[in-house]
């Protein structure tokens, strides 16, 4: 398992990890991709405090503006059969896994036509149609439920890869442990992406940590492990092609510690005030959508094609918003279906 | 969801068979038929495939079907959640947690992950996993290792529970769970495991979850009981009944689904009700059972009674243990104050 230990330090970059260069498409691809995932957060996020915070969309929601290179880079190299777990900052996961964007708002503002008809709600979107198998608001409970998923194919001939994404935090939950131990015991096909975006919820990670480099702890569980520039979609896409590929071969699972961070609180509403100085600046400088345009508009390539990932993007889900939110509620009368077959 | 298949065809009945065996034998039993009948069972947890179960319950299956039955490592939440996301894409996983108490360790497994994900996907995504686990005193036994738990469980919508007290029982729950498309949970008895063999029908239909045994008939008063200590109910109906006290004895054999339509009608006919349980009276499912009574307005002709532990944790000498435990003779003591 020597030599998958690539990268080492926070922010290494795509050439650290495999040299990972993709083409202008693909980039301008990943550029949209990822402001698909900032359009619907940020229209989420107009949607929860409209109204004083009692409009359409109410409740606990957590966004993941900054982190979006992590789900654009990853899901990419998901098969339709594979399974996907995460967590409650788990909406940029589930749009880049194809899960629609007007099903998804739907969802979080109680409609009949959301991903599950309102039962979910952002915490909990579960779409296995689009092999999206569901958020969870349990950190570190995703973990083992990926590793069943992915025993599950050791029987039933599908030769699934199972991911499951999880934040720092979660990593220490005893679920997690117990999750990574058996998946590497008994070799199985699963893909363990952790984004470490240095908060757990409100409280620095390095502080609950004895050793703060996450991706250190594969080795003592026998399975490949890496640190990633988790806000560079090619650096993620190299890193999980070469985890899946480990998968499929039968050589076990991986860990995957995506260094990125949030550019927004731990939920919509928190005042954030555990944030050191100057540091807000410099995420914004490294946000993986900024820096990939810059990347970009360096290399030639036109303003308007840049220009157009974003408005694109933005159109969709303003469409997608407007026909969400024209769906009719959920229908109380069906608040009791389906608590057993 | 997945349809689940079985090597039967549709409407094929299935072979009977009548074998003596004991409790543990006919789980054993209904293990072997789902694992044969059903392709997409797994059958693990600790201790579960190699060394056959700490109670020699499973005993002899890993040979039979191979790599479907594996030993775990000493891992509740994975045990559990790794059963979630294996039933999530279509495997029907019978895990075993080998004492109930040790199901504390990884409830968030079972009640907000199992019992919560047919219903938040509105049916898209459920998990039907089949949970074995057993539970009860047993002498010499510690606190860790004594404690009846099914009210903890039945308190959480979207779970079922079964408790069966005999071979036959032991082995349709099995049975049923395995072909129920909802998280089963079977809490098992360990002293049963050591009983005698008794004559057990193998290989009939799945049964449909929710029976219940009206194992004694009496006109004078109801007892509702479930798990071990209905044996020592029964014991005490026996005995009151040479002093011309007819206690009634309904088994509870499942408790989600609950069969209240049996309780409601022999309390209707009784008109007293006694609750017979292990578990410790407060917050016990005996208060659940009461309290239905209550609601449905049957008009009683005594105060309904809840006979359980007394709320102290179980302690490990024998002696002790037995002191605070139903036995038949506390149980006819409080019957007889009540038809008095």
């Amino acid at each position: 398992m020597d030599g998958t230990h690539a990268g080492t330090d926070a922010g290494t970059h795509a050439e650290a990890s495999g040299g990972a260069r993709d083409g202008t498409g693909r980039r301008l691809a990943d550029l949209h991709a990822m402001w698909r995932i900032r359009a619907l957060e940020e229209k989420i996020r107009e949607l929860r405090v409209a109204d004083g915070g009692n409009g359409d969309v109410v409740g606990s929601v957590h966004l993941c503006i900054g982190q979006e290179a992590g789900p654009v880079g990853a899901c990419s190299e998901l098969e339709p059969g594979d399974a996907l777990f995460a967590t409650y900052r788990g909406h940029g996961w589930a749009l880049a896994r194809g899960v629609p964007a007007e099903s998804m708002i739907a969802e979080l503002a109680g409609r009949e036509s959301g991903v599950n008809g309102g039962r979910g709600g952002s915490a909990y979107f579960t779409a296995p149609e689009h092999g999206f198998h569901g958020e969870n608001s349990i950190v570190g409970a995703g973990l083992p439920i990926a590793v069943g998923a992915a025993l599950a194919g050791r029987f039933d001939g599908s030769g699934r890869v199972a991911m499951t994404v999880c934040g720092d935090g979660a990593l220490n939950q005893g679920a997690s442990h117990e999750a990574l131990n058996m998946a590497a015991a008994f070799r199985l096909p699963v893909v363990f992406v952790c984004e470490n975006n240095y908060w757990s919820e409100l409280t620095p990670i390095d502080e609950m940590v004895g050793e703060p480099e996450l991706w250190r702890r594969a080795a003592g569980y026998g399975m490949a492990g890496e640190r990633v520039d988790g806000n560079d979609p090619a650096a993620v896409r190299a890193a999980v092609r070469a985890a899946v590929q480990r998968a499929r071969s039968g050589e076990g699972p991986t860990l995957l510690e995506l260094m990125t961070q949030r550019l927004v609180g731990h939920y919509i509403g928190d005042v954030e005030q555990y944030r050191r100085p100057g540091e807000l600046d410099r995420a914004r400088e490294e946000e993986p959508i900024a820096r990939l345009g810059r990347s970009l508009a360096a290399e030639g390539v036109p303003a308007a094609d840049i220009e157009d990932a974003r408005t694109r993007a933005q159109a969709e889900i303003e469409r997608a918003a407007e026909a969400a939110l024209a769906a009719p509620p959920a229908d109380p009368r069906t608040a009791k279906d389906h608590v057993y077959a | 969801m997945p349809e689940l298949t079985t090597t039967r065809e549709a409407g094929e009945a299935p072979v009977a068979e009548t074998r003596r065996l004991k409790y543990g034998e006919a789980v054993n039993a209904a293990l072997a038929r789902v694992l044969a009948e059903v392709p997409q069972t797994l059958l693990y947890g600790e201790d579960v495939g190699k060394p056959g179960g700490v109670f020699g319950v499973t005993r002899g299956l890993r040979r039979k079907f191979g790599d479907r039955v594996f030993d775990t490592p000493i891992s509740e939440a994975a045990i559990l959640g790794s059963a979630v996301g294996a039933a999530l894409m279509g495997a029907r996983p019978i895990v075993e947690i080998m004492w109930a108490d040790f199901s504390l360790v990884a409830l968030d497994q079972l009640v907000n992950q199992a019992a919560n994900a047919r219903y938040v996907s509105r049916g898209a995504a459920p998990a039907p996993i089949v949970v074995r686990t057993q539970q009860g005193n047993a002498p010499g036994a510690c606190a860790q290792h004594s404690q009846s738990l099914e009210a903890l469980f039945l308190h959480v919508p979207g779970l079922r529970l079964v408790m069966p007290r005999t071979a036959q029982d032991a082995h349709d729950a099995v049975v049923s769970a395995v072909h129920a498309d909802d998280p089963v949970v079977i809490v098992e008895n360990r002293t049963l495991y050591f009983g005698d063999k008794t004559e057990v029908e193998l290989g009939g239909a799945a049964r449909p979850m929710g029976w219940s045994h009206l194992r004694r008939p009496g006109r004078d008063v109801t007892v509702v009981s479930w798990g071990a200590v209905t044996g020592q109910a029964l014991a005490a109906a026996e005995s009151l009944a040479a002093g011309g006290v007819e206690a009634e004895v309904l088994e509870l054999t499942w408790l989600n689904p609950l069969d209240m339509d049996a309780v409601l009608a022999s309390v209707a006919r009784t008109r007293r009700l006694a609750v017979v349980h292990e578990a410790n009276v407060t917050g016990g499912f005996g208060g659940e059972i009461v309290a239905r009574v209550a609601e449905a307005g049957i008009a009683l002709d005594a105060a309904p009674v809840r006979i359980g532990a007394p709320d102290v944790r179980i302690p490990a000498a024998p002696v002790l243990a037995r002191s605070l435990l139903p036995d038949a003779g506390g149980i006819a003591a409080r019957l007889s104050e009540m038809v008095r």
